[in-house]
């Protein structure tokens, strides 16, 4: 196992190096080169050449790659054009709105998902399963961002249960230790905060959390419909066997692997739909500021949030083969 | 006791390559037609494809069901701060913030929409497939190098891909086009190797090589013909996420244009200011971008069944 984790992490190095010279030569691929990317797009040509000058881009370009590499090693990602800090600790400072959301997200797509799947088949050609099936294909081609709105429309706008912006009501006056807002509140046992931090999340998560709930229930149901026909279950029902322990030992246990798969892949789905539904929610997240750069043309943002967000992505997909094995025994040893 | 059972040994005649690929042609003729039967059969197949068919002759249509131009703002004169006036006689489903025709909006946004999905999907097709075949054919380095590659791109979420790549190329459609067709060649580059790997271990391939035929004949009428299918598949339901993209990068800024630009994911961000006052504006770009997702994803999802021999016992 824990082999295992240490090629993984072995592999990620060149994963990541490999898209470091993409990213570095994408920023020398913009109309005006880095140094656009620095000042943004209204520069003048002196200070474009003062600053081609004073930080080397005037140099060869693999000198010029190897001292930006060593900078991101040191933690410099450079200065976001738009609000004059630095790179990483905006990064820092949203992350956490992020994880909670995409939490939330997530939650909401196993916790309602996998149950959903599971009766759909083992109701398998009744209304519920029919009712499932139609309910998880129209999760799947239903824009996130159109999801939002109407979320957004129905129970912020038109029926007030929910808040429809941000992540506190900027009445709340609250201490944050952690940056996660609801775990901030129980610390600090400001339980309103937490609770007005929980109404903010709601909606987009349930945005955020409808795509892969629906492909997590459609996985879900074709597993268990394949494993409960499987010779090892009809050898557990002879041997006398409890229905329950059938059921939850032998079946769903075994229909999981392909469903852990899947909860894996959803991952970068959520970060793709977090850049969205952040927006319409003005939720003050990775993604929002993410989106924000792609408007303003914040290279050194895009640049350095591209790579943060592509180890995190990397790093979860790692939790997530080494949780295989928990689950699947034949996986530890390969 | 009874005498030895004396077995017929089959004569074998020289073995005619000609005729041994005609057979092949045969039997990829055979797979298809019973894909169509199978189709034909299936009612959520048959859905898809009146979706498919009715979203691409509005879009190729759109000069002639569309009541006006895609630029025209016919009731520029009845919008008011606080009152965008609904649907009427001349507009079906009203105007928008800046006096155009809804309903018109929407048809030439079918057009927009079709136009960026297909080159998107054609240019992930193409790029992917080359990919995908030069490492499936010469395997080794090659195909080390063409997965690391592959493994690169998928590092990054797939939207936030075409965001960077939208972000280089400038803000136009074309560069969403692009974004959205790069972000395809890892599929499909993935998908056409596994599938020629899988390939490249049957009888038939071994004996194809063994009548000595070459390897680009091997290749390219033995392997990639019955190594496409999943690829075509893939197309169609790629087709779906191709649409949802565009509007999503549009969404986000990237399609360049003015506000008044029949673009369905444009027309969601501009009504994103008035959904107090008109949330029909949001409403129906987005059920014209889901509905013709779901027709994209029923149809390719059909096909996948109709193509999968595992799934004809079902």
């Amino acid at each position: 196992m824990t082999r295992l984790i240490l090629r993984r992490l072995a592999l990620l190095v060149p994963t990541l190096l490999g898209l470091s010279v993409l990213l570095f030569l994408w920023v020398r691929a913009l109309p005006g080169g880095p140094a656009t990317a620095l000042l943004g797009e209204r520069a003048t040509p002196e200070a474009v050449a003062r600053i081609n000058q004073l930080y080397g881009f005037d140099r060869p370009l693999p000198q010029q790659y190897l001292t930006w590499l060593g900078q991101l090693l040191q933690g410099n990602f450079g200065v976001s054009t738009r609000t004059g800090r630095p790179v990483l600790d905006e990064f820092l400072a949203r992350f956490p709105a992020t994880i909670e959301l995409s939490l939330l997200g997530l939650l909401v797509a196993v916790g309602l998902g996998i149950p959903l799947g599971y009766v759909a088949a083992r109701r398998q050609g009744r209304l519920v399963d029919h009712a499932a099936v139609v309910a998880s294909l129209l999760g799947v081609t239903i824009p996130v961002f159109f999801l939002a709105f109407l979320l957004k429309w129905l129970f912020a706008v038109q029926l007030g249960w929910f808040p429809s912006a941000g992540r506190q009501s900027s009445a709340m006056i609250a201490t944050h230790p952690t940056g996660f807002y609801v775990l901030d509140g129980v610390l600090t046992r400001e339980w309103d905060a937490s609770w007005n931090a929980l109404t903010h999340l709601v909606l987009p998560a349930l945005a955020l959390g409808t795509i892969p709930l629906a492909i997590i229930a459609r996985i879900t149901r074709a597993s268990v419909i394949d494993v409960q026909h499987a010779d090892y279950v009809r050898t557990a029902r002879a041997k006398g066997l409890s229905g329950p322990h059938v059921r939850g030992r032998v079946i769903l246990h075994n229909a999981m692997l392909p469903v852990s798969t899947t909860i894996g892949l959803q991952i970068g789905l959520l970060l793709s739909g977090a850049v969205l539904t952040e927006t319409v929610f003005a939720f003050p997240g990775v993604g929002k500021f993410l989106a924000d750069a792609v408007f303003d043309l914040d290279y050194a943002v895009l640049q350095g949030f591209i790579l943060l967000i592509a180890v995190v992505y990397a790093l979860v997909n790692l939790a997530v083969d080494v949780s295989y094995g928990l689950i699947d025994p034949r996986m530890r040893t390969r | 006791m009874s005498a030895p059972e004396v077995y017929e040994v089959p004569q074998q005649g020289p073995v005619d390559a000609g005729a041994a690929l005609a057979e092949d042609r045969r039997a990829g003729e055979a797979l298809w037609r019973v894909a169509l039967r199978r189709l034909v059969r299936n009612p959520a197949a048959i859905l898809g494809a009146l979706v498919v068919v009715a979203f691409v002759l509005v879009a190729l249509l759109a000069p002639v069901i569309a009541p006006f131009g895609p630029g025209e703002l016919p009731g520029r004169a009845d919008v008011r701060p606080t009152f965008i006036p609904g649907p009427s006689a001349d507009h079906p489903l009203g105007i928008d913030r800046y006096g155009a025709d809804l309903f018109s909006q929407l048809v030439w946004g079918a057009r927009a929409s079709l136009l960026i999905g297909v080159l998107a999907t054609l240019l992930g097709l193409a790029g992917g497939m080359l990919l995908g075949l030069v490492a499936g054919t010469f395997g080794g380095w090659v195909d080390s190098a063409a997965m690391r590659l592959v493994d690169l791109m998928l590092a990054v979420p797939s939207l936030l891909l075409a965001v960077s790549i939208a972000a280089v190329a400038g803000q136009s459609p074309s560069s969403v086009v692009l974004a959205i067709g790069v972000v395809q060649v890892p599929v499909f580059a993935r998908l056409l190797r596994g599938s020629m790997l899988a390939q490249k271990g049957q009888d038939y391939v071994l004996a194809a090589r063994s009548l000595g035929l070459s390897r680009r004949t091997v290749t390219m009428s033995h392997v990639l013909p019955n190594s496409v299918s999943p690829v075509i598949v893939q197309a169609t339901l790629l087709l779906a996420t191709a649409v949802i993209e565009a509007a999503a990068l549009s969404f986000l800024g990237l399609g360049g244009g003015s506000p008044t630009t029949a673009e369905w994911g444009r027309m969601l961000v501009a009504a994103q200011n008035e959904l107090e006052i008109a949330p029909r504006l949001a409403l129906w770009p987005g059920i014209c971008i889901s509905v013709t997702a779901l027709g994209f994803t029923l149809f390719g999802e059909a096909l996948r069944e109709a193509l999968d021999p595992r799934s004809r016992r079902r």
